[in-house]
């Protein structure tokens, strides 16, 4: 009976030391994102202003704002969702609901898994080639969502795959069984009951787009820029324009980079500030999937 | 467990031959069938292959029209396979084979024809699952759904899903909560409307997978008593595992082995004086 109530109390106390070690594990993220953020706003919080939301950068520190960065970031993404969530999400109910089962089908699928650790620095050397140069897209709002788009395509396949798998055979079977066709099958049932899914990896995808920096330095995009693209709706007919399109540009990520490496310190604040805005949209972005997530489990559970 | 281990030899010796086998299992159904109705499928020489794997051999049987036709035999026998090849679920899968014909009357289709296209099949012949599996949607685009698919639209589609839903007795239960989420409902009530959904779109034939085998008893009762209420107005196939199940809802009962038709006939017969003593083996719980 001793021996056993020592043995007992043998397993709890490693019990504990784990449960101790855990929690610090897991506090490492969360006091880095805390520290990071802190450290950012001290530095960055008495620049932001609405003058620094719609003023042009600057040679003057004081002066300097985002708004081209903004325009920029805004439009790329514009661009990448509009290539990267259709796209990818036909592939991924190809692959899963049409693609035969065979050596080449499970070759896509490992190609789609490694692309999506492929450095993105890759992806801006390709593009540069193929997007920038071979289809003399040029420097543009065009090759930059072009680019994004096929760094976060993995990403949207492999996310939209997951949520077309969870639903259950049953229900695929019971649409068929009753004479649709694979599309309508897709079309009214497994699309409508995958979307929060579907959305929940979109928006992560995205959010990863929004901060990425190096394929869009590789392709050229400024990190000086005191103009905004032509506007997509113009006054005149035809009214809508895409000119934009071919236009220079550049995002927040660049923007930032580009103050960090100035020598003055008071450009060190406003990069502080500009990054604080990134960091404020990617953790928009991210708790949105989380929502999206959490109603897509509670409304429909198999 | 002697008669389970013997029991394939015996058969495979009786089916050695083809002509055999065929001629007593349709004497079986068309002369000493008491129900003198006209035949709505004819099954002949039925194989169906799963890779390299034979899963069905040469099954031959009649299915009668407007009766309840019940598919017995212990697990792995083959009967959810035979089922599943009357609407050719059998093609959303790679690597199903099928032999043989399973002519579709009147207009005397071979369903499992490569040919025959499996939308047909499909749309004239309806399947209710074993576990209950209603779409996500509301109660009402449950049922709506098939008969959507048939472009029927506005006040034509909310009579036949309320016609429905009354065919299914489950109309008291849910008019007043169409708009409700079906997976609201309790698995019974579910089971039930996936039969709705079934019947609404006026199947040739319903194909129900064992479809009380995830329900409790009482759902489970009122699912047999909805069979009893369609008899006579559609032609059922019903596979069960509960052989008491069978003996209530069926008219006429097939019992599978291996792959293979031991015996079909009425269900009294089957149950109580059948031909095969391996039939009688079986209804009698000596093996399974």
């Amino acid at each position: 009976m001793e021996n056993m109530r020592q043995a007992i109390a043998r397993r709890r106390r490693v019990d504990l030391i784990f449960h101790v070690l855990g929690a610090i594990c897991t506090s490492v993220g969360i006091v880095t994102i805390a520290l990071l953020l802190g450290f950012l706003i001290v530095k960055g919080a008495n620049r932001i202003s609405w003058e620094f939301f719609s003023s042009y950068p600057s040679r003057f520190p004081h002066k300097s704002g985002i708004l081209p960065a903004l325009v920029g970031s805004g439009l790329v993404m514009f661009v990448t969702s509009l290539l990267a969530i259709p796209i990818g999400i036909a592939a991924a109910i190809f692959l899963d609901e049409y693609a035969p089962r065979n050596w080449f089908s499970s070759l896509i699928e490992l190609n789609i898994t490694n692309l999506a650790g492929v450095p993105s620095i890759i992806y801006g050397l390709m593009a540069l080639g193929v997007v920038v140069y071979w289809m003399g897209l040029g420097r543009s709002i065009a090759a930059a969502g072009i680019t994004l788009a096929l760094l976060i395509l993995p990403i949207v396949i492999t996310a939209t795959r997951e949520a077309l798998r969870s639903i259950p055979r049953e229900i695929r079977e019971a649409a068929m069984a009753q004479g649709a066709t694979r599309w309508q099958m897709v079309r009214h049932h497994l699309l409508p009951y995958s979307l929060s899914g579907i959305a929940t990896g979109v928006i992560i995808a995205l959010s990863r787009a929004i901060g990425e920096t190096a394929p869009l330095i590789t392709i050229g995009a400024l990190s000086f820029i005191a103009f905004l693209p032509p506007a997509p709706i113009q006054s005149q007919p035809p009214f809508l324009s895409f000119e934009w399109l071919s236009s220079p540009f550049t995002v927040l990520p660049i923007q930032v980079f580009n103050w960090v490496s100035r020598p003055q310190p008071a450009f060190h604040e406003v990069a502080a500030a500009a990054a604080v805005v990134l960091i404020v949209f990617t953790l928009l972005l991210n708790s949105t999937a989380m929502i999206l997530r959490k109603r897509a489990r509670s409304r429909i559970s198999w | 467990m002697n008669a389970a281990l013997l029991a394939p030899k015996a058969i495979l010796g009786i089916k050695e031959d083809r002509q055999e086998l065929s001629a007593p299992a349709v004497i079986d159904t068309s002369l000493v069938h008491p129900i003198a109705q006209p035949t709505k499928a004819h099954v002949r020489h039925l194989d169906f292959w799963y890779g390299t794997h034979q899963i069905l051999h040469d099954v031959s049987l009649e299915i009668k029209e407007h009766c309840v036709t019940a598919l017995i035999g212990p697990s792995g026998c083959g009967k959810t396979t035979l089922l599943r090849c009357f609407n050719r679920m059998h093609d959303l899968y790679p690597g199903n084979c099928y032999g043989g014909e399973i002519i579709l009357n009147p207009d005397g289709l071979n369903i499992v024809c490569p040919t025959t296209d499996p939308l047909e099949m499909r749309m004239r012949i309806g399947m209710v699952f074993q576990k209950p599996n209603p779409y996500p949607k509301s109660i009402f685009e449950n049922v709506a759904f098939g008969l959507r698919l048939r472009g029927v639209k506005g006040s034509e589609l909310r009579d036949r899903v309320e016609w429905a839903l009354q065919s299914a007795a489950l109309w008291e239960e849910t008019k007043d909560r169409l708009n409700e989420n079906a997976l609201s409902l309790s698995g019974g009530q579910q089971q039930r409307l996936c039969i709705a959904r079934a019947l609404a779109t006026l199947p040739e034939i319903l194909l129900l997978d064992e479809p009380t085998s995830a329900l409790d008893p009482i759902a489970t009762a009122r699912i047999e008593e909805l069979i009893d209420e369609l008899r006579g107005r559609l032609t059922i196939i019903i596979v069960t595992h509960n052989m008491a199940q069978a003996q209530r809802v069926a008219d006429v009962t097939a019992f599978m082995y291996l792959g293979r038709l031991v015996e079909i006939g009425p269900t009294k017969q089957i149950f109580e004086n059948a031909a095969q003593e391996l039939t009688r083996e079986y209804v009698q719980g000596r093996f399974g």
